[in-house]
């Protein structure tokens, strides 16, 4: 085993010994979950049920399928930003805690131990929204199965992507961090508004118009969008196949964020990939440069 | 003996607080050298500069022939460090510890194995290495942290205070480790410790006080200069102690009177033979030295 390897591990295993760090990573989904339990399912089924065509009438599997696949895309879309800044408190945690001294002591280069860290958030944050992943799959086949292998393919590579992206942002933000206070502050900031900024506890499209286009700018929306299009789409060409006319479908897919528009623009699934990819990129290339800028060995 | 730790004119400020001033000592291979002064004098902050986690102003600091400012990954593979706490994983193993470090300095696999095997035999943790470091009482938890600065066989062990909070067999224990490693392998020591007895066993001193050297020398010289001896004198009494003509201080069976150097106690014994029938000589302790050069005590760790 290399170095890195070894670290890596070393830093996946703090994370999964450490209860507190791993159930808070939990907490947020865990949120959404009791949300659409509680309260929010019944309001969408309400909902799409009132704004239906008259006349025409929706199987309950379909209107299940349909609320069901709005909140897997939510807990997903959420989770794997949330649970990366969770596995990432380890690097702050080091540093407070002062063991940052002694793996600074050796020759290691402190770009090893930047990658140590961020693929080792990345794996325990993967291993955690996949498991997440096969969850929702489970609960929507359980409620309304209209996914085809595709969806669930894209589906993946969707929470694969937001996962680097939630990976490379909080390396970046945690960067900045020394100490336990912040560590909470960051947490708590992210874990309650990051839900609401990428559209998992209300739809963006139901935002005010300057908020709308505030958050056009934040790529964690279009990774939003993305799910909402892989875990929707199945049900909604079902529901178009049921009779319901396409516009209303189209108007469907602006309410749920299967559309998302920059400045009345409609954005692309591939520009999605684009644009979520391409942040991603840019958040590691710039977690790289800070690294390589700290007085190295 | 060739100096292996070479330090000239180092200056460290924070702001208007300047921790090191002018700084300039010698440490030499295979030597015990003591480092002490009160918190803050600037300790911590000579050994931050010393293993790469500080910055210096100015000054030079050479470690094991290679310049700081030069080659620091060299000097790094030299230095072992036991930090003032401990700075291991808790919640993982002894054995996951140390397979993490040794990692960082490319020590792996078969390399590994075979450095942990000697080290457990050397300070006798074969039994720990499933345990969770976190579980570990004090002594057994010293004992990892020294053998985490030994993997990758430096030749300066830095020691900050090692001992503290350690009951005395522990203490006894590591000290004798420590010695074992000096005498096999010609380890250099440098020690800060607020505990005076061991630094009297240092072969150099340096007393540090705010941020400069107020004093350094051998123990003997230290004492020397900066503290008396003692004639402790049983069987006599106060009267007698007193045509002496000298301080004294009564103690619970006896007297002990200050004499400014040994050539004046034995002027002073040569003279009252029927006083000095049961006594003895002793040099002033470190704890003497310290407060005399610094006008301040050291005790547990704390300034009094």
């Amino acid at each position: 085993m290399t170095t890195v390897s070894i670290l890596i591990k070393r830093n996946v295993k703090l994370f999964f010994k450490d209860k507190g760090m791993f159930f808070t990573a939990l907490v947020t989904p865990g949120i959404l979950l009791v949300l659409y339990a509680t309260f929010l399912g019944n309001v969408y089924r309400d909902s799409f049920s009132a704004n239906l065509p008259e006349g025409f009438v929706l199987s309950e599997k379909v209107l299940d399928g349909l609320v069901g696949g709005q909140l897997i895309s939510s807990i997903l879309a959420v989770s794997c930003v949330t649970v990366a800044f969770c596995s990432n408190f380890l690097m702050v945690q080091d540093r407070a805690n002062g063991t940052i001294k002694d793996l600074r002591i050796s020759p290691v280069s402190s770009a090893t131990l930047s990658i140590s860290y961020y693929i080792a958030t990345l794996f325990s944050t993967l291993i955690i929204c996949f498991a997440a992943t096969a969850i929702c799959l489970v609960y929507v086949a359980l409620v309304g199965w209209y996914m085809s292998v595709a969806d669930v393919l894209l589906l993946f590579l969707d929470v694969l992507l937001l996962v680097l992206f939630g990976t490379a942002l909080s390396s970046l933000i945690d960067f900045f961090l020394s100490t336990q206070g912040q560590i909470s502050a960051v947490g708590t900031i992210i874990s309650a508004g990051y839900g609401f900024i990428c559209g998992a506890y209300m739809p963006i499209s139901s935002f005010g118009d300057g908020l709308q286009k505030v958050v056009a700018f934040l790529p964690g929306t279009y990774g939003t969008a993305l799910c909402r299009n892989h875990a929707l789409g199945g049900v909604l060409a079902q529901m178009q196949e049921d009779g319901l006319p396409a516009e209303l479908i189209e108007g469907l897919k602006d309410l749920l964020d299967c559309h998302v528009y920059f400045f009345d623009e409609a954005v692309s699934v591939p520009m999605m990939y684009v644009i979520l990819g391409g942040a991603t990129v840019l958040l590691v290339a710039a977690y790289i440069l800070l690294n390589a800028l700290k007085k190295d060995a | 003996m060739q100096n292996i730790i070479e330090i000239d004119h180092l200056h460290k400020s924070f702001g208007e607080v300047k921790a090191v001033q002018d700084l300039s000592f010698r440490v030499k291979q295979g030597e015990l050298f003591a480092f002490l002064g009160i918190n803050g004098a600037g300790k911590s902050t000579t050994i931050n500069i010393m293993c790469g986690q500080l910055s210096k102003d100015s000054g030079s600091v050479i470690i094991d022939g290679v310049d700081l400012d030069q080659k620091m990954s060299h000097i790094k593979c030299q230095l072992g460090v036991v930090f003032q706490t401990s700075v291991l994983d808790a919640a993982l193993t002894v054995y996951d510890n140390l397979e993490s470090r040794a990692a960082l300095y490319g020590i792996t696999g078969e390399a590994f194995e075979s450095r942990l095997q000697e080290l457990a035999t050397l300070l006798d943790f074969a039994d720990l290495l499933k345990r969770p470091v976190g579980k570990l009482s004090g002594g057994q938890h010293r004992r990892i942290d020294i053998a985490r600065a030994l993997l990758h066989r430096p030749k300066i062990l830095v020691l900050d205070e090692p001992t503290t909070g350690l009951d005395p067999q522990t203490r006894k224990t590591i000290w004798n480790v420590i010695a074992d490693l000096r005498k096999n392998d010609n380890m250099t020591v440098f020690l800060t410790t607020h505990y005076m007895e061991e630094a009297a066993e240092a072969d150099y001193i340096v007393i540090l006080d705010s941020g400069k050297i107020a004093a350094e020398g051998t123990p003997l010289e230290l004492k020397n200069a900066y503290t008396g001896d003692y004639i402790t004198l049983y069987g006599v009494d106060e009267q007698a102690v007193q045509s002496l003509g000298k301080p004294y201080e009564p103690l619970r069976d006896a007297f002990r009177v200050s004499v400014p150097d040994t050539a004046q106690a034995t002027a002073l014994i040569l003279a009252h033979p029927d006083v000095f029938v049961d006594y003895e000589i002793t040099k002033g302790k470190m704890d003497d030295v310290f407060l005399t050069v610094t006008g301040k005590s050291l005790t547990g760790g704390d300034e009094k």
